[in-house]
């Protein structure tokens, strides 16, 4: 038996879906401001370097999907972090991580997050994300107030 | 019924009838009823900022990036407004 390093801290849990269509229309009308202003190099090489017959655009809702999951583990209460600090690594083996810089780790580092892991998927025109997060015990935050939803 | 609608207001309800993708006619919504509730995804907010920052030649700062900001059409005429002032006084 794996003993987990952080006991039985509270567990968080994220989702969000996306429409495929909604981050083509995106792509179409913003262009480079769009995918650059949500999705870091690497995310953007790693969804170009997709199965043409997959799609760009449905890897990027799938990304987008899961930055707004993370979001919603992490429960900011002022602004939120900018897009591009949550970023959505793919391995060589297909399998994701999710990567926190700037804010966005300060944030999880705040909230008690210890460790994320997401699952992201596609299919019929939607894309869908679901983010879990181990927390530390010792600043278990669920009882917080005052958080403020974001967009 | 539709509101008399300032300028600010009406280039706001032009681009959120453009990319907010909202369910019903953005003249059927007043300055305070709340976009998401009214089927606002958080990815069209995406590209309603991005539509605003296009229209008002402006950029949303990352301390303006909360729902609040985009949560209604008065919410974002007086967040469009402060982007402005900061301008001319810069």
């Amino acid at each position: 038996m794996v003993e987990h390093p952080y006991g039985t801290g509270p567990v968080r849990v994220g989702v969000d879906v996306t429409s495929i269509a909604e981050v083509e229309a995106a792509v179409s009308s913003f262009g480079d401001r769009y995918v650059r202003r949500l999705f870091t190099d690497h995310e953007i090489e790693t969804c170009s370097a997709r199965d043409p017959h997959e799609g760009t655009a449905a890897s990027l809702a799938a990304r987008f999907a899961a930055k707004e999951a993370v979001l919603k583990v992490l429960e900011p209460s002022d602004s939120r972090p900018e897009w591009r600090d949550i970023e959505i690594v793919r391995h060589e083996s297909g399998a994701c991580r999710v990567r926190l810089h700037n804010r966005a780790a300060s944030l999880a580092d705040s909230r008690g997050v210890r460790a994320l892991s997401v699952s992201l998927s596609h299919e019929a025109g939607i894309a869908v994300a679901v983010v879990a997060a181990t927390c530390d015990p010792a600043l278990d935050t669920t009882k917080t107030k005052g958080s403020e939803p974001r967009p | 019924m539709t509101e008399p609608y300032d300028e600010t207001s009406r280039r706001i309800r032009d681009v959120l009838a453009a990319h907010a993708r909202l369910p019903i006619a953005v003249d059927k919504l007043s300055d305070d009823d709340d976009l998401f509730q009214a089927g606002m995804t958080s990815h069209a907010s995406v590209n309603v900022m991005l539509a605003l920052e296009d229209a008002f030649d402006v950029e949303f700062p990352e301390v303006m990036l909360r729902k609040s900001t985009f949560s209604s059409i008065g919410a974002l005429r007086r967040a469009l407004e402060e982007l402005e002032a900061q301008a001319v006084s810069a």
